[in-house]
C-alpha cells in the first residue's frame, strides 16, 4: 500500500480505482436491466412477451403501442377479408390477430390529465414557493422556524390518513374526479419542497443586489422583480422539475381520489388488459412513453439532484 | 438621474411615509408572500387533519353520509391498540422498514464509497445508477409483477439460471415467505441510488488534509476507515436514514400494485390496512383514529431522531 501511494499519500492507487470501476459498472448495468426490460417488451408480440425462455432477441412489433392506443373487438376472418386493405400499419398488425380496430383507448386521455395536473401544480407550486421564500429568506417573520417546521411537517402525513379527510370535503365541495382539485392537492404537497429549495436558493443570492437597486429608487417588489428571480432562474427550474416529477409520478391520491375524468396515468396503466390477463406488450409501451419525460429531466437535474432530494438539506 | 431624484426624495422625508413612496411596507410585503401558501396549506392540510381527528371519535362511515355519526369517545383508539391485526400491519410494517434501510444503507454506501475513488467515467455510471429513483413507484412497480412471474418472468429465469431451482417453483409474489421479500427487493432497487446520493456527498464533504495527517500518522487503511471516514459520513447517513424511514414508513404505492397486502395479509403495511379500512370496509371513523396514531408516531419518532442527528453532528 505504502509503494502504490508513494506520489500522493492519498489519491486511491489505479488498481483499487479499477476495482471500483468494475463494480460500479457491473451495479449499474444490472440495476438498468429492469428498466432495458420494459423498452424491450414494449416491442415485443404478446406471445413473444410471454415465452419461455424469456426471449433477448426477437423481432420487433408495434403491437404493443398499438394496443396501448386502440380499443378492439374479435372478428372472424371472414369480416376482415370482407373489408377494405389496411388503412395503417395498426390496423394491419392488429387484423392478424383476427381484430378489428373499434377506436381510441383511454390511454391518451389519462395521459393529458398528467400533463395537465402535473404541470397546472406545479406552476401554482412554483409560484407560491417563490413568493414564500423571498419572504422567509428576507424578511423577519415572526415564528419564521415554526413556520417553515409547519410547512414541512405537512409532508410526513401518509397519503392515505390524508386523503381520508379529502375524500369526504372534495365530495362535499364537488371537487371529486376533476383536474382542479388534484392541482390544488398536489401544490399543496409540493409547495413545502418548493419553499424549502427555493429559500436556499434565494439565501445564496446576496442582499446587496437588491438593496442596491432599492438605492436606486426601485421599490422593493421591483427589486424582488428585476434583480432576484432573474438571479433565481436556477433554483427556480431545478424546483419545478423536481415538483414535476413528483406530480407525474403520484399514485395515492390518484388512485384513490379519482376514478375517471381526472384520472391520471399512474393509476391507469396497471388496468391495461388484453384478452387473458395482462397485455404486457401495451403495459410496457404505456410504461415507456410514460417514464422517457423523467429520464430525460433526470440527466438535465443530475447536478441539482442531491439537493432537492433532502429538501435543501444537503448543498454540497 | 430619476433614480437619484426619487432616492434622495425618499431619503427626506420620514421613515413611514417613505416606504409608502416606495411601495408597500416590507412587513405588509413579507405576509403578502407567506400567506398564500399558509392558507393553502391550512385548507388542503390542517382542516382535514382536523376533521379527521373529530371523525377519529365517531363512527361515521364515508358510504353512508346521511346516517348521524355517533361520538363514542375514545373507543376507536382503544380497539384499535387491542386489534390483532393492526398489530401484525405494524410488525410487516416494521420489518419492511428495518431491511429496506438495512440494505440500502449497506449497498448505498459500499457503492458511495467505491464511486468515491473516481475512476475514469464515474460521472457518467453514477447518472445510470440514480435513474431508478426517480421513476414512478406505482408504474414501475407494476412492471416488476411482470419480472417475478413464476416461469416467464426475467426476475424468477435470472435467479433459476444462477441456483439451478427450477423456474416453476420461483414465484415471488403468491408465496408466502417470499412475498415480504418481493417488495424489500424493489424497494432496495429503486432507492439505494437514494442513499448512495447522500452517502456520496457526505464522503465528498471530508477534507483531504485529514487522511494526509493519518498517512504521515501511518495509520492504516482500516483505521482510517473507522475513524475518519465512517464518522464523518455518519450524519449524512443518518439523513438518509431519516429520508427513507419517513417515506418507506407510509409506504403505498409501490406494495399496494405488487402485492395489494398478499397473499393473505403478509405484505399488508400499515398503509394498505388503512387503504383497506377507510376505502374498501368503509369504516371512516377508525380509520381516522388509525392515520391519526400513524400520524403521531412518524411525527414523534422522526423528532426523536433529529436530536439525535443533531447531536451527532454538534460532535
Amino acid at each position: 500500500m505504502s509503494l502504490t501511494s508513494a506520489h500522493s499519500v492519498v489519491a486511491p492507487s489505479a488498481t483499487s480505482k479499477r476495482v471500483a470501476g468494475t463494480i460500479i459498472v457491473a451495479y449499474a448495468l444490472i440495476s438498468i436491466v429492469p428498466l432495458l426490460w420494459i423498452f424491450a417488451t414494449s416491442f415485443k408480440t404478446p406471445p413473444d412477451s410471454i415465452a419461455y425462455p424469456p426471449k433477448i432477441l426477437f423481432q420487433p412489433s408495434v403491437e404493443g403501442y398499438c394496443n396501448l392506443f386502440t380499443t378492439r373487438t374479435r372478428q372472424t376472418p371472414e369480416y376482415i377479408n370482407s373489408l377494405g386493405p389496411a388503412t395503417g400499419l395498426c390496423d394491419e398488425t392488429v387484423r392478424k390477430r383476427n381484430m378489428v380496430i373499434a377506436g381510441p383507448s383511454n390511454f391518451m386521455p389519462r395521459f393529458v390529465n398528467s400533463l395537465i395536473i402535473a404541470f397546472g401544480s406545479t406552476f401554482c407550486a412554483v409560484f407560491l414557493g417563490t413568493l414564500s421564500a423571498y419572504g422567509f429568506s428576507r424578511f423577519k417573520v415572526p415564528l419564521a422556524d415554526d413556520l417553515l417546521f409547519f410547512i414541512l411537517s405537512t409532508r410526513m402525513m401518509p397519503p392515505i390518513a390524508v386523503a381520508i379527510p379529502i375524500y369526504l370535503m372534495y365530495r362535499e365541495l364537488g371537487l371529486s374526479d376533476t383536474a382542479l382539485g388534484m392541482i390544488l392537492l398536489y401544490t399543496a404537497v409540493n409547495v413545502s419542497l418548493a419553499v424549502w429549495l427555493l429559500k436556499g436558493f434565494i439565501d445564496e443570492i446576496p442582499r446587496e443586489y437588491e438593496e442596491a437597486a432599492m438605492i436606486d429608487g426601485y421599490t422593493r417588489l421591483q427589486a424582488f422583480w428585476r434583480t432576484v428571480l432573474p438571479q433565481a432562474t436556477t433554483g427556480i427550474a431545478a424546483t419545478a422539475i423536481f415538483c414535476l416529477i413528483f406530480a407525474w409520478n403520484e399514485y395515492a391520491f390518484a388512485a384513490l381520489l379519482t376514478s375517471g375524468t381526472a384520472q391520471t396515468a399512474p393509476p391507469f396503466i396497471p388496468t391495461i388488459i388484453g384478452e387473458g390477463g395482462q397485455d404486457w406488450p401495451a403495459v410496457a409501451a404505456g410504461t415507456t412513453i410514460f417514464l422517457v419525460p423523467i429520464l430525460v429531466f433526470t440527466i438535465l437535474l443530475r447536478k441539482q439532484l442531491l439537493r432537492g432530494i433532502t429538501f435543501g438539506a444537503v448543498r454540497k | 438621474m430619476l433614480n437619484r431624484t426619487a432616492d434622495s426624495v425618499a431619503r427626506a422625508t420620514p421613515e413611514p411615509l417613505a416606504r409608502k413612496v416606495r411601495g408597500i411596507s416590507d412587513k405588509g410585503l413579507a405576509w403578502l408572500f407567506i400567506s398564500p401558501t399558509i392558507l393553502l396549506l391550512l385548507a388542503i392540510n390542517i382542516f382535514p387533519l382536523f376533521w379527521a381527528i373529530y371523525l377519529s371519535f365517531t363512527n361515521f362511515r364515508a358510504n353512508r353520509p346521511n346516517e348521524v355519526a355517533k361520538n363514542l369517545g375514545l373507543a376507536n383508539y382503544k380497539r384499535i391498540l387491542a386489534d390483532q391485526d393492526i398489530w401484525i400491519a405494524m410488525q410487516t410494517t416494521a420489518h419492511f422498514v428495518f431491511w429496506t434501510i438495512l440494505l440500502q444503507t449497506l449497498i448505498g454506501f459500499t457503492l458511495a464509497w467505491l464511486i468515491d475513488r473516481k475512476f475514469r467515467g464515474h460521472a457518467f455510471w453514477t447518472t445510470i445508477i440514480l435513474v431508478p429513483m426517480m421513476l414512478s413507484p406505482a408504474v414501475v412497480g407494476n412492471f416488476w409483477r411482470f419480472l417475478y412471474e413464476p416461469q416467464i418472468g426475467l426476475f424468477a429465469y435470472a435467479v433459476s439460471f444462477v441456483t439451478g431451482i427450477p423456474a416453476t417453483e420461483i414465484s415471488m409474489l403468491s408465496n408466502v415467505s417470499l412475498a415480504p421479500w418481493s417488495i424489500i427487493i424493489v424497494d432496495t432497487w429503486m432507492w439505494t441510488p437514494y442513499v448512495m446520493l447522500i452517502c456520496l456527498a457526505g464522503l465528498r464533504s471530508i477534507p483531504e488534509y485529514i487522511y494526509e495527517a493519518a498517512e504521515v500518522d501511518r495509520a492504516s487503511n482500516w483505521r482510517q476507515f473507522w475513524s475518519i471516514t465512517l464518522p464523518m459520513a455518519l450524519p449524512f447517513i443518518m439523513l438518509a436514514v431519516l429520508f427513507r424511514g419517513i417515506e418507506n414508513f407510509k409506504m403505498f404505492d409501490m406494495v399496494n400494485l405488487l402485492t395489494g397486502g398478499g397473499p393473505g395479509s403478509t405484505t399488508e403495511v400499515a398503509s394498505i390496512t388503512l387503504k383497506r379500512q377507510a376505502f374498501e370496509s368503509w369504516r371512516t371513523g377508525y380509520s381516522s383514529a388509525f392515520a391519526i396514531i400513524l400520524f403521531v408516531a412518524v411525527f414523534g419518532l422522526a423528532n426523536i431522531y433529529v436530536k439525535a442527528l443533531n447531536k451527532v453532528k454538534q460532535r
